[in-house]
């Protein structure tokens, strides 16, 4: 899988580079800077980015603003953002620019390999990786009057672990169920927030959506 | 700047038809004043033989009573505020506050403005009074020759000659000729009158200076105290948190480095733990970088950081905000961190379901409105989360406000002076 990462610090991108080199990821180009990315982006294509949001030469938020116009025009291309903090601001622009294929993780999550490249997967196969802090932020919401509120604790226990971007099968695992009630609850999860049956898998990064534009 | 200039603008805050009568008024009491002058300047002297002291009790007070008074009225008159000059006695007791008093030009100022008023202030009132007097007088003068017996108001130059109703009618065009006199100076005359109070009862600029010097020395006293205990608590956090968690780190670090070849699997035990033992320390920087200086602050300025704080609420909060650049960054970590605590103690106290933030930029300064619809007895006092903010704002010359009845709901509004000039335009994020 082609990769292009984008990060100022040298002993990281260096790190980050040898550890997806050395799980089968071909990183492609690795840029310092927030002007670069946008065209690397484009140019290269690739399966999955991962971009730190602060980047030169503003040292703000430069990353995760090239991340957003880089998916303008390409649209759909998966970015895993990765930060030393995680803002519910920050993740809410990323998944409305475009919906699904985006991660939004805090950079310690990468000291956990076998955690951090099954979220840079999930992303390159169009799903998403929240942090667990963001859909804590999320979740913990005194929210009275929102479709959210008339979830059961453990239905917004699944909703939780499925915004994350895990499948049933790992929601399954995680939660100490069969996959079967993990689809039950599910299925009332989407039923309680107005998702109408589709194909579409992305009813998963929906749920989250919605939930995060209604506000 | 001569009174006549300073009379020209500022528009008064009296209907006009209302001023004759205040001008009156003011006649009367500068008349009085004499009253007030008269007992100040007999008592000093009378200090001498202890009597004195007794009559400057009373009468110093009246003196002030009355000379607010005028500063009331002088400030409805020029819609200025005319600030309190008076000392305050450094230490309680009655000897001191006489000392104090007796030393203070502003009581001097007040018994010179006395006389000052009863001469100059009694004529220029009284002259604003008289002149709409003649109007009103001259006006209606045939009328009154007409329904009054002759001999009472016929001879209007003292007897030189009598007019009957008829001839009378030439008088109108006095009544007409004082209206205008009054109508073009007739204001001036009384704003002259409140600016001539101003200049005697307002404080000089040393006692202003005075003044100022005592408020930045006491904010500047606070903002250092903070900032130490904030320093105190930076290094606290260090030293107990990050610092102890690295040292344990490196430790288990060079265990498993030694242990690697003998027994990989207490290495790998080691190592894991390291690694959870680094995370920790990740999250407690984190922690301590969004108290010194959250980063979406930087990134996104003041209106980026309150939304993200808005949307980590556990409520629903309405934000508005209007900006025309940002403001210096003092100024706007200030701002930002009195929007978080004010709304950290809505989320603790007020039981609130929804609440707003409204920023706007007004007339140099930056006006902050937080409000909720909790149960509201918000008070501000020393300790408390409010107290808090205030100490901050003090810093910058800023000020706060609560308005919060009991049973809700409750608004904080906070002000910063911030020129327009030192608000930097950024380019805007498109991002968002």
């Amino acid at each position: 899988m082609r990769v292009v990462i984008a990060e100022d610090h040298a002993l990281l991108r260096d790190g980050l580079i040898r550890l997806l080199e050395a799980h089968d990821f071909e990183v492609v180009e690795a840029v310092d800077n927030g002007p670069r990315l946008v065209p690397a982006l484009v140019e290269h294509r690739p399966d999955v980015a991962v971009v730190d949001v602060r980047l030169p030469p503003t040292f703000t938020d430069e990353g995760l603003k090239s991340a957003i116009e880089a998916r303008r025009q390409v649209p759909g291309l998966p970015i895993l953002v990765l930060s030393q903090y995680v803002e519910q601001l920050y993740a809410r622009e990323l998944l409305t620019g475009g919906g699904g294929a985006v991660g939004y993780l805090l950079k310690d999550r990468v000291s956990n390999v076998a955690d951090f490249l099954d979220s840079v997967r999930r992303v390159a196969g169009g799903g998403t990786a929240m942090d667990p802090d963001v859909i804590g932020q999320l979740l913990a919401r005194n929210t009275r009057d929102e479709p959210i509120s008339r979830l059961t604790p453990r239905e917004s226990e699944v909703l939780g672990l499925m915004a994350e971007g895990r499948s049933n099968a790992a929601i399954a695992a995680a939660l100490f169920v069969t996959e079967k009630a993990v689809s039950k609850h599910t299925n009332n999860i989407f039923a309680k927030l107005d998702l109408p049956p589709s194909e579409d898998d992305n009813r998963r990064v929906m749920a989250v959506l919605t939930y995060l534009s209604s506000r | 700047m001569t009174i006549i200039q300073a009379t020209s603008n500022a528009p008064m805050r009296f209907p006009r038809l209302a001023q004759p009568f205040i001008a009156l008024f003011l006649a009367v009491l500068a008349e009085v004043g004499i009253a007030f002058f008269v007992l100040n300047v007999v008592a000093v002297p009378l200090i001498a033989v202890w009597v004195g002291i007794p009559l400057l009790l009373a009468f110093v007070p009246c003196t002030r009573w009355f000379a607010n008074c005028h500063r009331t009225m002088f400030a409805g008159i020029t819609g200025e505020q005319i600030p309190r000059p008076y000392k305050k006695p450094p230490l309680p007791g009655i000897l001191m506050w006489l000392r104090t008093t007796l030393t203070d030009p502003a009581t001097w100022r007040d018994v010179a403005w006395l006389l000052v008023n009863a001469v100059v202030g009694f004529t220029l009132t009284l002259l604003s009074a008289v002149l709409f007097l003649a109007t009103a007088f001259y006006l209606v003068y045939p009328l009154l020759v007409g329904v009054t017996p002759a001999g009472v108001f016929d001879r209007p130059f003292g007897g030189l000659v009598t007019l009957n109703f008829w001839e009378s009618f030439a008088m109108t065009p006095l009544g007409l000729l004082a209206f205008l006199i009054w109508y073009s100076v007739g204001e001036r005359l009384l704003k002259a009158d409140a600016y001539l109070g101003r200049s005697l009862l307002g404080p000089t600029e040393s006692a202003k200076l005075a003044i100022r010097v005592r408020e930045l020395a006491d904010s500047r006293a606070e903002t250092v105290d903070t900032q130490a205990a904030e320093l105190r608590r930076i290094e606290r956090d260090l030293h107990d948190g990050a610092q102890a968690r690295l040292a344990a780190l490196s430790m288990n670090l060079g265990m498993a480095e030694e242990m690697v070849s003998r027994d990989p699997a207490q290495a790998a035990a080691l190592l894991t733990e390291a690694r959870e033992s680094a995370s920790t320390a990740l999250s407690e920087l984190r922690d301590l970088v969004r108290g010194i200086h959250p980063p979406v602050l930087a990134d996104r300025g003041l209106e980026g950081a309150v939304k993200a704080l808005a949307l980590s609420c556990p409520f629903k909060v309405d934000v508005t905000i209007e900006l025309p650049g940002r403001p210096p960054a003092p100024v706007e970590s200030a701002a930002y961190f009195a929007v978080a605590e004010a709304l950290a103690n809505i989320v603790k106290h007020s039981a609130a379901t929804t609440a707003w933030i409204q920023i706007t930029h007004e007339r140099e300064r930056l006006h902050i409105l937080v409000g909720d619809d909790g149960v509201g007895g918000a008070t501000v006092r020393p300790g408390g989360g409010l107290y808090g903010i205030e100490r901050r704002l003090n810093a910058f010359d800023g000020t706060l406000t609560v308005a919060s009845p009991t049973g809700g709901p409750t608004t904080v509004i906070m002000e910063l002076p911030c020129e327009s000039s030192s608000l930097k335009i950024t380019p805007s994020s498109g991002t968002a």
